[in-house]
């Protein structure tokens, strides 16, 4: 922060709060926005309102696609969440503790899906998935496990990234004492290395479940008639029509995701760890 | 509770010879210090004592059991870290009772042996403290309660006191040696302080580059050092350059002195004079190991005087003498004699 009672140090105080609010406002704005639209009375999106009302939420209820749009990617999230932790703890102690042949190559491959398209990565598992289908005659795409095969790949980064950041974090001398205690090294991971890391998992888990909740790209290979996800949902709906119906699925989303970062922060202080 | 044997150890890592052949019996109940500068390899011989790097060659043995190549936990090491390593997420009962539960002892037997390590340390009425919520000297004592209440065949304490400051270092220090005779437990520590190590450990292994120096009782390292490594960690010491006599009772030195000494073997090439073994007179006195000098350097250090001395010959030499009430006090430019004792003046190898 600039200190001083000079002009160009007042016009640097200045110029430092102009840019930090500029930039909060950019980031919040279309978030406040689509709050505001979803109770506006109107149908045709105008400014200014007719009038406020909570029309548009009681209309969710009744568009089934919202419904179980919603429904399917809480699912798809919370699996693909579960899976990606599945991967990612055992990954991460491995790449982080043991010396592993390779380990540089694996991370990177396993951090590869946030640098390959997501478009790609969504083709790519489509082929895969539909070869998968003819080869063993199980219906695999418009499934959740389908979604979640393909939602795992985007969690994994996520996950890996937080949680070896945070193994890093813990002395190894702490590891080295429950191997002297008579700990073998499953239980020492069990009772001293996950407890002490399990901010980061916790904030790993978060994240995917964000990631993987309003996915896109991925999900657009995937579905099938009446199996969609919430943000494809969303995307049929505004290719008809354009009406604060939209607006009050978004504020609501927001509002989950909202919910889960303050629930979140109450255990794990989240600036610490991200 | 056992004796402990490490044979011909050695530890490679990648091209760089940590430790060479390092042979060392610690008996039952021994209190034994590894000592040298950083990276002499003390730390990583405690390092594979506790099993937490395999030795490259060589056996560990523990009492009659042979744990070259068992896994740390089951060895039965009690190992005190530099850090303490405590377990930030379990308070301080937790912390001591780990080992036993996993032992699997009974809840019973787990509370009155942790209440008694506790007790040992002096840390009742710490129970249900978390780690941060105690000091440095606290913490440690908690590091070490966690070590003995498992009943290890061996306890190994790294640089246990580096984190400590200076005054509670010395009351660690004794701590640590009524804890160990209390007990009754092998030890082997770490440290790269002399003074430390002198006065805790029954017998000392002074390494360097990874090779033992020499290993004896703090007495038979000061009187009777090895070589000139083992001479310069251990105290101060004047190391004067010369050649021994004939008769091997003294040692002409290399500016033209010859001091008599009780006796000096036909190999040494320096004479080693530890400061406090010479003897100060004001004025020229005639005597045998009587040199006249000028005193360059005077500093008062309370209960002595550090003098710096230049001979005739234009050698120095380092003095300690005691500075009493009623003693002299000692002034640069002031011209003394002092006196070397034969029986303090100690022919050594310089290589």
């Amino acid at each position: 922060m600039v200190r001083g009672r000079a002009f160009g140090e007042r016009l640097g105080r200045l110029a430092f709060a102009g840019t930090v609010g500029l930039a909060l406002t950019l980031i919040l704005a279309p978030l406040v926005l689509v709050v505001w639209l979803s109770f506006f009375t109107n149908e045709i999106l105008s400014l200014p309102p007719e009038g406020y009302s909570l029309r548009w939420y009681g209309a969710l209820a009744r568009q089934y696609q919202f419904v179980s749009g919603f429904q399917l990617s809480a699912l798809v999230a919370l699996a693909a969440t579960a899976a990606g932790l599945l991967v990612t703890l055992p990954a991460a102690f491995a790449l982080s503790r043991g010396e592993l042949p390779g380990r540089e190559a694996i991370l990177h491959a396993l951090m590869s899906p946030l640098i390959v398209p997501a478009l790609v990565v969504g083709a790519g598992l489509y082929l895969a998935l539909i070869e998968f289908e003819v080869d063993t005659g199980l219906p695999v795409t418009g499934t959740v496990f389908g979604f979640a095969a393909g939602h795992v790949l985007l969690t994994i980064p996520w996950s890996l990234r937080l949680v070896t950041a945070n193994l890093a974090g813990v002395d190894p001398a702490i590891e080295d004492a429950a191997l002297s205690l008579g700990a073998t090294p499953v239980v020492t991971a069990l009772k001293v290395t996950l407890p002490l890391i399990w901010p980061g998992v916790v904030a790993a888990a978060l994240f995917s479940f964000v990631v993987s909740f309003g996915n896109i790209e991925v999900s657009l290979f995937l579905v099938q008639p009446g199996q969609t996800t919430l943000p494809i949902a969303i995307l049929q709906y505004l290719e008809w029509k354009v009406d604060p119906t939209v607006a009050a699925v978004s504020a609501l989303q927001i509002a989950l995701v909202a919910a889960a970062l303050l629930i979140t922060d109450r255990f794990v202080s989240l600036a610490k760890v991200v | 509770m056992a004796a402990l044997h490490l044979r011909n150890i050695s530890k490679k890592f990648a091209e760089v010879l940590a430790v060479d052949d390092l042979s060392l019996e610690v008996a039952d109940g021994e209190f034994v210090v590894l000592l040298g500068p950083s990276g002499c390899g003390k730390t990583t011989t405690l390092r594979m004592i506790a099993g937490f790097i395999e030795a490259s060659a060589g056996t560990v043995r523990i009492g009659t059991r042979d744990v070259t190549h068992d896994p740390p936990y089951r060895r039965n090491v009690g190992f005190v870290f530099q850090n303490y390593a405590l377990f930030p997420h379990l308070n301080v009962v937790e912390n001591v009772a780990f080992g036993l539960r996993r032992r699997r002892r009974p809840e019973r037997e787990i509370g009155g042996r942790v209440a008694r390590a506790l007790a040992l340390v002096k840390l009742e009425g710490f129970e249900a403290r978390m780690p941060r919520q105690l000091s440095g000297g606290q913490q440690q004592r908690v590091a070490i309660a966690r070590a003995l209440v498992i009943a290890p065949d061996v306890l190994l304490l790294d640089e246990p006191l580096s984190n400590l400051d200076a005054k509670l270092r010395r009351d660690v220090r004794g701590e640590l040696r009524r804890l160990q005779q209390l007990s009754g437990i092998t030890t082997v520590m770490v440290t790269h302080d002399q003074d430390e190590a002198m006065s805790i450990g029954d017998r000392l292994v002074v390494m360097n580059h990874g090779r033992v120096q020499q290993i004896g009782t703090p007495q038979a390292l000061y009187r009777h050092p090895a070589n000139r490594f083992v001479a310069g960690f251990i105290g101060r010491g004047n190391f004067l350059a010369g050649n021994p006599g004939a008769d091997g009772k003294r040692f002409i030195t290399r500016g033209g002195l010859v001091i008599v000494c009780a006796r000096i073997d036909s190999g040494a090439d320096t004479l080693l004079i530890r400061p406090e073994t010479i003897a100060m007179r004001p004025g020229q006195v005639p005597g045998v190991n009587c040199f006249a000098a000028v005193i360059e350097a005077a500093v008062f250090q309370g209960s002595a005087f550090d003098l710096d001395l230049r001979l005739a010959t234009g050698e120095t030499l380092q003095v300690q003498v005691a500075a009493g009430t009623g003693a002299a006090d000692w002034t640069v430019g002031q011209e003394v004699t002092a006196e070397i004792d034969p029986d303090a003046a100690v022919g050594i190898v310089s290589a």
